[in-house]
């Protein structure tokens, strides 16, 4: 056609090649320089943030964020959303603590004490049954995610309290002769200097990662959280996609539960209440587009940092806790504007 | 063009009520509009004629005030106008028509059509008046519709209709129609050019778009034709004929292409015996009706019918996205009725649905994954996607349907809407199916881009693929298709071979030819 042919030198030619355009790199970069900017206020602040020590020990609580996001990442580029991901983390940690206290089976008169990597197999398939729920719910029954996940929200937090009748198990500590000992080491416990929470947190985004951007089930992800109707017809099981997205949060969930609990030494049923909002923040402010389609493992780890970094810095230097609440949602709010500005931009740049 | 304004001594009588005087508009490097001059005639209409892509919609949002101009000058009676946004475009008497339906579904007909001027007696909203007016604008346009009738409950069409009668109800000078006839019966586009006639009686001026060129040719006084943001060409009515716009339209004459030949039709590829699909939205009928047909390898079959006919239904249900009440499908000797749309695919069957948009590009992803999407489980390799393998299928893609893309990596809603249509092709190509189904494959791409379809289809045709599409342009029967199968109200209606006439066609589709 003679018009393609008068419009593509505008095409090919980089009219903006990839040098000094500061607002666009600031832009896609944000939640990186955030960070950045984070790290280097709260160095002047305090002489305590700029150590290695506290970045492994704000690192480990990161990572209980991390994984809940990482999960909810996978969730929100699918598109949908999962508020059951704080009841889940607490049903998790319950229910690990109540294997190792021991599994009275009165019938038999025997009282059973599952070894330690028994536990986190079956806290794992836990989390991953009430994420199979969800994604049935979703999936199958057509009910809409927010709706679906809030039920499960209350159900896993009431679950939670009933096992414990309200309380706390406290002694996670297993007995040697029982052979279930060694649970704080996922909490307390170092590899070569590094925390052993925040290397489960780098294992699960490797994996993360690895899944979103080099399988075909990554794809299909993708896929149909941008269109699942035109995903559908290219022959994208969308319905099984769905099922285990929630799955994989449900056993991020239940890994995050297990951590919590680990760092803790207690198991509560009320630990993880309102962590779901977090994880969603820190996907947002990672630039994933709550529409689905859009988001990255490397911008939610940099979303949970932002948001972990910055909480533990107003603690080190003494900054109220109300106001904690203040900058969070501060941050939440502007992440989600650059985002809009994003993408705006980018529809608006053809 | 030299052409543009000597016609004024043929028609001394009539006044320019809207006159654009050179206006371009750019976006980026873009230029979407070169200096285009053309007038608006009182009591008149004057249609827009041109591709895709040609600047037709961006002008109408100039002279809207949806957008403004980067330079030139709009006068209105005489006087240079500048509208900031379409409400002082609307206070000047000017309003638009949009393409894509601004109705709230949620509400009702009366609140849709005095949406934001609200007729407000005695501090409240006087809904026995609104209703009164919209009774009146219904019975005007000839629908039967109640103004208690939520929107959403309403056809495609007769929700044109509301929209046409909101414009209408603004008692606007001058009223601009995107595509106003899109979604409507051949009856309702009599009675909206009834409407026309009437409204240009009263000295309204209507500035019209559309496709649909004879169409157009019955209502329309004066044509302009824009090509690639200029104006190419403008003459009164009388002076010209369908040729004469495509001509302009396209600057060369175009042939969308004959049946191919020369090869043996192979064994039959597709056979479908007595397929029932009741209404998908629960109605008390049937939308194909006891449906037989077959397709051989290399043939290529064009479906004909009106909107309504059951063309959509009947391609998404061989494709699996519908369920069949009762009726077998066979591929070749295998019987796909009770597969998924994934098996389907990966047994030779693929679809390309008739909303490019909705139903076949994912707009988050790239041109690249896009076309990978559909045969993705191909090219993986264990458990990961051999990114080799799949992006030399995407450079075999890109060329094998002529997608013009500045790279694989570009995001699909930078090409033009003939260039996504290729994509949508090539995902579904990719999967080497046996049958390709296509459901409008032309709707909304420019004539060139609709040609290079064709070519690609027959290309196609002649390794051995069974190619079925259907279209709701005649002059689209008549080029590639060895037969022509003719739906109405679900069932074939007639079958002909490629020497038919197109009256022939539309007769038995039901349509009538308005003249």
């Amino acid at each position: 056609m003679s018009t393609t042919a008068q419009n593509k030198p505008a095409v090919h030619t980089p009219a903006q090649p990839k040098t000094l355009d500061v607002g666009r790199l600031l832009l896609e970069g944000r939640a990186f320089f955030a960070l950045i900017a984070i790290i280097i206020f709260f160095s002047f602040m305090s002489p305590y943030y700029f150590t290695f020590n506290n970045f492994l020990i704000m690192s480990s609580h990161v990572a209980i964020f991390g994984l809940l996001a990482l999960g909810m990442l996978l969730v929100i580029l699918n598109g949908g959303i999962d508020l059951s991901v704080g009841s889940t983390l607490g049903l998790c940690g319950v229910f690990a603590g109540y294997l190792i206290q021991g599994v009275n089976i009165e019938i038999l008169g025997i009282t059973f004490y599952p070894s330690l990597w028994v536990v986190v197999v079956l806290t794992c398939a836990l989390g991953a049954a009430v994420g199979c729920v969800n994604g049935i719910l979703i999936a199958h029954f057509k009910v809409p995610a927010f709706v679906a996940t809030l039920g499960t929200m209350y159900v896993a937090r009431g679950i939670a309290l009933l096992i414990t009748n309200g309380l706390t198990y406290n002694k996670l500590d297993g007995k040697p002769e029982l052979g279930n000992t060694g649970f704080e080491w996922l909490g307390f416990n170092r590899l070569a200097g590094i925390p052993i929470s925040v290397i489960v947190l780098i294992i699960v985004a490797l994996i993360c990662g690895l899944v979103l951007s080099r399988t075909a089930f990554g794809r299909w992800l993708y896929a149909s959280g941008g269109n699942e109707s035109a995903a559908n017809l290219s022959g994208v099981p969308v319905i099984r996609v769905k099922v285990v997205v929630y799955m994989i949060s449900g056993v991020c969930a239940a890994l995050a539960g297990l951590v919590l609990a680990s760092q803790l030494t207690s198991a509560g049923p009320t630990a993880g209440t309102t962590y779901e909002l977090t994880a969603i923040a820190a996907v947002v402010i990672g630039g994933a587009a709550l529409t689905g389609g859009r988001g990255t493992v490397r911008g939610t780890i940099l979303g949970a940092l932002v948001i972990g970094y910055l909480s533990d810095g107003l603690v080190i230097i003494g900054v109220s806790a109300y106001w904690q609440t203040v900058f969070t949602g501060t941050v939440i709010v502007l992440a989600v504007l650059l985002n809009s500005l994003q993408y705006s931009s980018k529809r608006n740049s053809r | 063009m030299s052409l543009a304004f000597n016609h004024s001594s043929d028609e001394p009588k009539t006044d320019v009520v809207l006159a654009a005087r050179n206006i371009a508009k750019s976006f980026g490097n873009t230029h979407a509009l070169k200096s285009v001059n053309f007038d608006v005639y009182h009591g008149q209409v004057t249609t827009l004629f041109g591709e895709n892509g040609a600047g037709k919609s961006t002008l109408m949002k100039v002279l809207s005030g949806v957008i403004a101009p980067t330079s030139g000058d709009i006068i209105l009676d005489g006087s240079p106008a500048l509208f900031n946004n379409a409400n002082e475009a609307r206070a000047n008497g000017i309003s638009i028509i949009h393409q894509e339906l601004s109705l709230a579904p949620n509400m009702n007909v009366r609140d849709n059509i005095f949406m934001g001027r609200e007729i407000i007696s005695n501090g409240s909203v006087d809904f026995a008046e609104e209703e009164r007016q919209t009774r009146e604008l219904m019975a005007g346009l000839a629908e039967d519709i109640d103004p208690l009738t939520m929107v959403e409950e309403l056809r495609l069409g007769q929700q044109q209709i509301i929209e046409i009668a909101r414009a209408i109800s603004q008692k606007s000078r001058i009223l601009i129609m995107d595509e106003p006839t899109s979604a409507l019966s051949a009856t309702e586009v009599e009675v909206l050019f009834n409407v026309i006639h009437d409204l240009t009686s009263k000295g309204v001026s209507i500035v019209y778009i559309s496709h649909h060129l004879e169409e157009a040719l019955l209502i329309t006084d004066h044509a302009v034709v824009l090509r690639d943001g200029t104006m190419t060409a403008y003459a009164p009515r009388k002076d010209i004929d369908l040729e004469w716009i495509v001509r302009n339209m396209v600057g060369e004459n175009f042939d969308l292409g004959s049946p191919p030949e020369g090869y043996q039709f192979g064994d039959v590829a597709l056979k479908i015996d007595d397929l029932v699909i009741s209404d998908p939205n629960g109605a008390d009928f049937n939308v194909v009706d006891k449906l037989s047909l077959e397709v051989k390898a290399g043939e290529i079959v064009c479906v004909y019918g009106l909107m309504g006919a059951g063309r959509s239904e009947f391609m998404e249900c061989i494709a699996g996205r519908l369920n069949a009440q009762t009726g077998t499908i066979l591929l070749g000797d295998e019987n796909i009725s009770k597969l998924s749309i994934a098996e389907r695919i990966n047994v030779g069957l693929a679809l390309v649905p008739e909303d490019r948009q909705k139903d076949g590009l994912v707009q988050t992803m790239s041109v690249g994954q896009n076309l990978s999407l559909a045969s993705i489980s191909d090219f993986t390799k264990k458990l990961f996607i051999s990114t080799n393998s799949e992006n030399t299928l995407i450079k075999q893609s890109v060329k094998a349907v002529t997608v013009k893309t500045s790279g694989a990596d570009a995001a699909i809603g930078s090409l033009s809407g003939g260039n996504q249509q290729k994509v949508v092709i090539g995902k579904m190509l990719a999967t080497n199916p046996r049958v390709l189904l296509l459901d409008e494959p032309s709707r909304g791409i420019d004539i060139g881009a609709k040609a290079e379809v064709f070519k690609l289809l027959s290309e196609r045709a002649k390794e051995g693929l069974a190619v079925i599409y259907s279209t709701s342009e005649v002059a689209e029967c008549l080029s590639i298709a060895h037969r022509i199968i003719v739906m109405h109200k679900g069932q074939i209606s007639a079958e002909f071979d490629s020497t038919v006439s197109k009256e022939k066609i539309m007769a038995a589709s039901g349509e009538s030819v308005a003249h």
